[in-house]
């Protein structure tokens, strides 16, 4: 295993590197297939800016989420964008860290809202495939300077770069929160209602439905200031009341505790069956889940993000076909990750630009090969 | 400013191309006529102007593909361009180029509010797609101040910003997909009204290429369900330092207002003798607007002014309604014509780390003396963009270029600070060449690599962005 202690060390391992490297923060996201000697960014590890009154914090790659957490909530704010924690969803162990949560993309319940984790990314520093040292965007949260590849690296899980730092605009931790509950409700009226919801004035940070028949609960939720919260839910609960009777979570904890097992998917974790990511358009969200009847759904963001778990090997992107939105598969059998593919496969010409990117940030093609472009 | 020379080749075959184009477009989208062409000569930034070869005014992907492709197969450098409202000259053609312009694409294609987004031809201009939307109560979140003007194909090229994007995000933040066409005619798809796009973040890329990766002719565009109501206060303070601070405090409390706009004495002076905003004489003003119901606003407010008072303000002026928020906001909105009035100026926009401010005035109040030049301040302190206006006179010989020097001063420092270059308006000619002093060699090739990709005959909206210097090579390419 390689484990670079500084960003010069990481350049000249990637520039030295013979073969295939897999990149891994705290290996808490595996994702796909892939090969080659393990290169550990846990050794670029701490917080090396933080301005709570500039709302920015700036982290090597290697430093654990939690910690970065901690620090924020110790000045009352937060991550905006709620990263999940996939170590139950997959069975993992480790610790996630905040270049792993960028390379994923890694966003919560709260995207619906406040956007995923790449629109809270303001800067990053990475080693490319042929080992230089890049940065891009920076500390200050207005920045057009040159092109945004704090965007490309986003997501892009390691294929394109390394990453060894990265800046994060952050957000005040709201002081209330409260959680109504639809029960009962179709995933085709719990769309409707999470809709609705979503485009009152309200700013509903969470939308989300889990369950079957009776069991089915639409959560929603609301963050603010006590008065603040006060009025909204009130106001919201009457825009609701069509959908059946409103139930009011106004335990903190409580609260937080639910949107956790929301955020993580925990309710699919431990199981035999490969679990999909699917990103839809919200109102196709019944349609899709009419197709994946015998599936188990959790759906986030309003009906956008459809958590299934499946049989092994079902191809759900063809049961989807016609669907937009496309679908990744996050957990299965190496096997079915090969039959099947990780990822959605994109039409030729944006086929052609991935594989361009690729090829000129990667040219050996030995950043975890075998995922992305 | 240097451009590249023309290429004669391409301006001998003039005919040629024009001939080509018309074959493929309506008679009245192929612009060549010398004095016709005067109107494309120039974006905003009109210290620089240059007619192009032609002009082209497609009315669909289809006709923008055709008319493409056969400037692919001419190697003709097309300048994508849409309101032509650019302070950073991103859309100053060079005049072996053929300038497209969206115009024509203008229409709203679908609205969807149970999914929350519009889909529009990228020729329509900001406000009008709020326009779309807001009698049924919704609306399109970025807001630049040019949005009665700008186009949506110039704010996604720029990334372009707004007033109120502490709070909802600039341009990326609020865009779904795009159909774009690139340089050689290829038509792509990417995005959609579904939340996160597929494989590499391209949408992410393209947002703030400044046309220099493909032609966008539609976009997806997310909306939003209007607040309850929203309000400003308005403070003075005795010193810049005082009232940045003031935002630091406000922020770590907790609250997040939709906007914190700053103004310096000299601004505050220009702008309340324009306007009559009636505006305290004082050496710093802030506006602050928060958002939500009456009881919500009243809190926010009420939060806001406990913390503003700890400062010692010279004036704290709360709104308690519509008239009161208008005569606020009234001098503010009115900055960039009352400095017209003042006489010529050029606005900057680097953005700094908000702890900064304090320094970062007094360096400028500083550099302008030294250069014998004014400058006023306004800008969004939320999030550290400054817009430092250098007041000039375009009649006396050198004082343009004078002025020019000042500006670049005032962004290295932005950057030597921690900051950047351009915060909104994008690099475009005018900041061309101050990159390297914020990338090194690597950091630009690492962006023009995705150039590369995208255009790799280097076609499009050719010598910007880029440092000529570093660019050279490449660009020899489409000779
Ligand atoms: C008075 C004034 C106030 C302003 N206030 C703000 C502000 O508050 N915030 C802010 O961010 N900006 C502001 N601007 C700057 C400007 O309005 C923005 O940059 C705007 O987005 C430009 O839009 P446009 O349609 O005019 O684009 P243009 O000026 O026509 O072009 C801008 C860039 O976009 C490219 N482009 C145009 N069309 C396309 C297309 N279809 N595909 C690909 N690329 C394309 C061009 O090549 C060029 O590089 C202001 C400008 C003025 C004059």
């Amino acid at each position: 295993m390689l484990r670079p202690e500084n960003e010069d060390e990481l350049a000249e391992m990637v520039r030295g590197a013979a073969g295939p490297l897999r990149i891994e923060g705290g290996g808490t996201r595996p994702v796909g297939v892939t090969t080659g000697e393990v290169l550990s960014t846990a050794g670029l590890s701490g917080i090396t800016l933080y301005e709570p009154g500039a709302l920015t914090l700036v982290a090597r790659a290697g430093t654990p989420v939690a910690e970065v957490e901690a620090a924020l909530a110790a000045e009352g704010q937060r991550l905006p964008f709620e990263p999940m924690d996939h170590r139950a969803l997959m069975g993992t162990g480790g610790a996630p860290t905040m270049g792993g949560m960028a390379a994923a993309n890694a966003s919560g319940p709260r995207r619906i809202q406040a956007g995923a984790c790449r629109d809270s990314l303001i800067g990053v520093r990475f080693v490319d495939g042929t080992g230089a040292v890049v940065k891009n965007g920076g500390r200050v949260m207005k920045n057009v300077t040159g092109y945004d590849l704090v965007k490309l690296m986003a997501g892009a899980r390691g294929t394109l770069g390394v990453l060894s730092e990265v800046a994060v605009k952050v957000l005040p931790r709201p002081a209330a929160q409260v959680t109504l509950r639809l029960r009962g409700l179709d995933a085709g009226r719990a769309v409707q209602a999470m809709s609705a919801a979503l485009g009152s004035p309200y700013e509903v940070t969470g939308a989300a439905h889990r369950g079957q028949g009776a069991a089915a609960e639409t959560l929603l939720r609301l963050e603010g200031f006590e008065s603040q919260i006060a009025h909204r839910r009130a106001a919201l609960s009457e825009l609701m009341a069509p959908y059946g009777a409103v139930e009011v979570e106004d335990d903190g904890a409580a609260g937080d505790a639910l949107w956790r097992e929301i955020r993580d998917v925990s309710g699919l974790a431990a199981a035999e069956e490969d679990v999909w990511r699917v990103s839809v358009r919200p109102s196709d969200a019944p349609e899709a889940a009419r197709r994946l009847e015998a599936a188990r759904l959790l759906f986030d963001w309003g009906g956008g993000l459809i958590w299934a778990a499946t049989d092994p090997g079902l191809d759900l992107r063809a049961a989807l076909a016609g669907v937009a939105g496309h679908a990744t598969l996050v957990r299965a059998a190496p096997e079915t990750h090969a039959a099947l593919g990780t990822f959605a496969p994109e039409a030729p010409p944006l086929a052609a630009i991935s594989h361009g990117l690729r090829a000129r940030f990667d040219p050996r093609g030995i950043l975890n090969p075998g995922l992305m472009g | 400013m240097q451009m590249p020379e023309p290429n004669a080749d391409i301006l001998s075959r003039k005919a040629r191309v024009v001939e080509r184009l018309s074959a493929v477009l309506p008679e009245d989208a192929v612009i060549h006529e010398d004095h016709e062409l005067k109107a494309y000569e120039c974006d905003a930034l009109t210290a620089y102007a240059c007619p192009p070869l032609a002009a082209i005014l497609p009315g669909s992907t289809e006709e923008v593909a055709a008319a493409l492709r056969i400037c692919h197969e001419e190697r003709v450098p097309v300048v994508p361009r849409g309101s032509g409202t650019s302070l950073a000259g991103g859309a100053l053609p060079t005049a072996d180029s053929v300038i497209l312009g969206v115009a024509r694409l203008n229409e709203v294609i679908e609205t969807n509010y149970p999914d929350r987004y519009i889909r529009v031809q990228t020729g329509r201009t900001n406000l009008s797609v709020t326009g779309a939307v807001e009698e049924d109560d919704f609306f399109y979140a970025p807001d630049p101040s040019s949005q009665l003007a700008c186009a949506i194909a110039g704010n996604i090229a720029m990334n372009s910003g707004g007033a109120h994007c502490l709070k909802y995000g600039v341009t990326t933040n609020n865009l779904l997909g795009v159909t774009m066409v690139q340089m050689d005619g290829t038509v792509v798809e990417i995005g959609g009204a579904h939340l996160d796009a597929a494989g590499y973040d391209l949408l992410g890329v393209i947002c703030g290429s400044e046309g220099q990766l493909g032609v966008v002719t539609e976009a997806t565009l997310r909306i939003l369900r209007k607040p309850e109501g929203a309000r400003p206060v308005l403070m003075g303070f005795a010193s810049s330092e005082v009232a940045g601070a003031c935002v630091s405090d406000i922020i770590k409390a907790g609250v997040l207002p939709v906007a914190i706009e700053f103004m310096d004495r000299p601004c505050i002076r220009a702008t309340d003798d324009f306007s009559g905003a009636g505006y305290p004489d004082c050496e710093a003003l802030l506006i602050v607007e928060v958002e939500g119901s009456d009881g919500e606003i009243d809190e926010q407010i009420g939060l806001i002014s406990q913390i503003a008072r700890r400062h010692d303000p010279v004036e704290l002026r709360e709104a308690a309604d519509a008239d009161e928020a208008g005569r606020i906001w009234l001098g503010r909105k009115s900055a960039f014509g009352a400095m017209g009035q003042l006489g010529d100026y050029i606005c900057l926009d680097g953005t700094i780390p908000v702890s900064e401010l304090p320094t970062v005035l007094n360096r400028i109040g500083a550099l302008a003396e030294s250069y014998g030049l004014r400058v006023a301040n306004v800008f969004h302190a939320g999030d550290g963009n400054m817009h430092p206006l250098i007041l000039f006179d375009a009649n006396t010989p050198g004082q343009l270029e004078t002025a020019e020097a000042l500006g670049a001063d005032i962004l290295r420092l932005c950057v030597e600070v921690g900051g950047c270059l351009t915060g909104e308006h994008g690099v475009g000619v005018e900041k061309r060449d101050l990159m390297s002093h914020q990338f090194t060699a690597e950091d630009l090739e690492a962006q023009m690599r995705v150039k590369d990709v995208f255009d790799p005959a280097w076609l499009l909206n050719p010598a910007k962005v880029f440092p000529l210097e570093s660019s050279r090579g490449r660009r020899g390419m489409a000779a």
